[in-house]
């Protein structure tokens, strides 16, 4: 259990000369549940998408399953889940091609959706209880709704980590509440997660590791607690995540 | 609709409104959820270039559309991947370009070219040669034949492209393709809908059909009914009321648009009731 499934090392990414992040380390291992916290314009958004390959890193490297980002050919093991689809609202979109679409692969060219395929969709529909709302349009069903689709469709895909961007964001208790459970049933399948939030307090037992990235482009990342080890903010409900980051040190980059 | 029959130049437009109205809408459903459904008007003034240096030189003018509208396609991929800011008003230019570009070489062209030029603009029922057919016939069938093998790919890359990435799915070739099949449809609609209306045999009936639908699979269908029906009938209606066959589709697949929107008020209220 204890692999490491991301690998971090000396990390820059820059855009038109300024560091937005810079010489960033962070070991993430298999099972963890991190949650990736900073203020706005610290770059946590640009930390998931030069782990998954959207930002080309200046500097540094990322390794996926022991494989460098060039050489990473499993991309079916890492799942994103944005907050929104854009093309879903400009065109009818079903519940259930939505999920279906992220088993869309090159390699699947030649043929139709295999019979596994399907039922990997339909047990992540019924996972996310929308399996009644299949047949309705993506756009139809509210935010929340919307947003338990897309990690429908990240377990489709019976992907090993999943990275979610501000899955709490503009949802109200109730569908905040039921997002919470339903990653802790994902928590339990033993899945990698990665969340990118503002507002730990929901999520906050389920994390096992938080990571800070501070406003400074100087000093681009602190981790609080040492990486491997779990249950650092797991039982502290006296940490407020203001503070957490109001306090955290920047350990690495300086 | 028998005395149309009787007519070989009819039964040529008729099959040729039957191809465009079948691809259009296939491809136009890409093009209005990517947000990019004046593409297709810009490819068709891309084309027109094409046609006009066609009557210029003297070649054929369904292929040198063709190699002019797909170069477009991919200058056009080019501009969008090199600037995301000033693409807009890049791709202005090129079009721009295109149409002033296509009535300058057909008005340096000898014999009548610039008059003819009106027939590419606007459809014209007796244009279609037998030879055309052929060519049209293989520009549809390879439009459904890459539609049948990266459909889901395009689906995917339209839906978001950076998930489509993260996917392993290569976002800018299938972009570039898109354009391709943009220019395709450009080329084959230019006979019978013309240029300056072929990309609203696109995206009309696509409008028309999400006033309804439920799923992106069932608005292409019903989008390629109402495209089928709109160029078939509205060539036919253009051979008795004698205008040209462009507008009387365009106005059909309009009046499609318009049925549909009165219709769906009262299905979607019953939808949400079951909801």
């Amino acid at each position: 259990m204890n692999d490491t499934v991301i690998n971090i090392e000396r990390l820059c990414v820059e855009f038109d000369g300024e560091h937005v992040l810079e010489d960033v380390n962070i070991e993430i291992m298999a099972g963890e549940f991190v949650a990736l916290l900073g203020p706005n314009g610290s770059g946590k958004t640009t930390l998931i998408r030069a782990i998954l390959g959207l930002e080309q890193p200046d500097h540094g490297k990322i390794i996926l399953f022991g494989a460098t980002l060039k050489r990473f050919k499993d991309w079916h093991r890492i799942a994103l889940v944005p907050q929104r689809l854009p093309g879903a609202s400009s065109i009818p979109v079903s519940v259930w091609e939505t999920v279906m679409s992220g088993q869309i692969r090159p390699r699947s060219r030649w043929r139709l959706f295999s019979r596994s395929e399907k039922i990997s969709a339909t047990q992540a529909l019924k996972n996310v209880d929308l399996w009644d709302r299949r047949r309705d349009r993506l756009d139809a069903l509210s935010g929340g709704q919307q947003r338990r689709v897309l990690i429908a469709r990240a377990l489709a895909c019976q992907a090993d980590i999943i990275v979610m961007d501000e899955p709490t964001a503009g949802l109200d208790a109730a569908n905040v509440a039921a997002l919470t459970l339903l990653l802790a049933e994902i928590k339990e399948l033993g899945k990698t997660i990665i969340v990118v939030t503002h507002e730990l307090d929901d999520i906050e037992h389920l994390v096992t590791r938080a990571i800070v990235l501070g406003a400074s482009k100087h000093q681009s990342v602190g981790y609080d607690g040492p990486p491997p080890v779990p249950g650092v903010f797991a039982h502290d409900h006296h940490h407020h995540h203001d503070a957490i980051i109001d306090k955290a040190p920047p350990v690495v980059g300086m | 609709m028998i005395a149309l029959l009787d007519f070989d130049f009819m039964r040529r437009a008729l099959v040729a409104a039957a191809l465009v109205g079948l691809i259009a809408p296939l491809i136009g459903v890409f093009l209005v959820q990517r947000r990019l459904a004046l593409l297709g008007d810009g490819m068709g003034h891309v084309a027109l270039m094409g046609v006009g240096l066609a009557f210029l030189l003297g070649t054929a003018p369904i292929p040198t559309a063709m190699v002019t509208a797909a170069l477009g396609a991919f200058l056009i991929e080019f501009i969008r991947n090199r600037s995301r800011t000033a693409g807009d008003v890049a791709l202005a230019l090129l079009f721009y370009g295109g149409i002033a570009g296509g009535v300058l070489f057909a008005s340096l062209a000898p014999g009548k070219a610039s008059s003819s030029l009106n027939s590419y603009l606007f459809g014209s029922l007796s244009t279609v040669a037998a030879g055309d057919l052929w060519a049209l016939g293989i520009l549809a069938i390879s439009v459904l034949v890459i539609l049948a093998i990266f459909g889901r790919e395009l689906f995917a890359v339209c839906l978001d492209p950076d998930i489509a990435q993260v996917q392993g799915i290569r976002v800018r070739a299938m972009s570039t393709l898109m354009a391709v099949l943009a220019a395709i449809v450009v080329v084959v609609g230019m006979r019978v809908v013309g240029l300056l209306l072929v990309s609203a045999i696109m995206i009309v009936p696509v409008a028309a059909a999400q006033q309804l639908t439920r799923s992106f699979r069932s608005t292409a269908v019903i989008a390629v009914i109402i495209g089928l029906i709109s160029s078939i009938a509205g060539l036919a209606g253009s051979f008795y009321i004698e205008v040209p066959p462009g507008p009387a589709i365009v106005i059909l697949a309009l009046g499609c648009f318009a049925v549909l929107a009165i219709v769906a008020v009262p299905i979607r209220r019953r939808r949400k009731e079951l909801a």
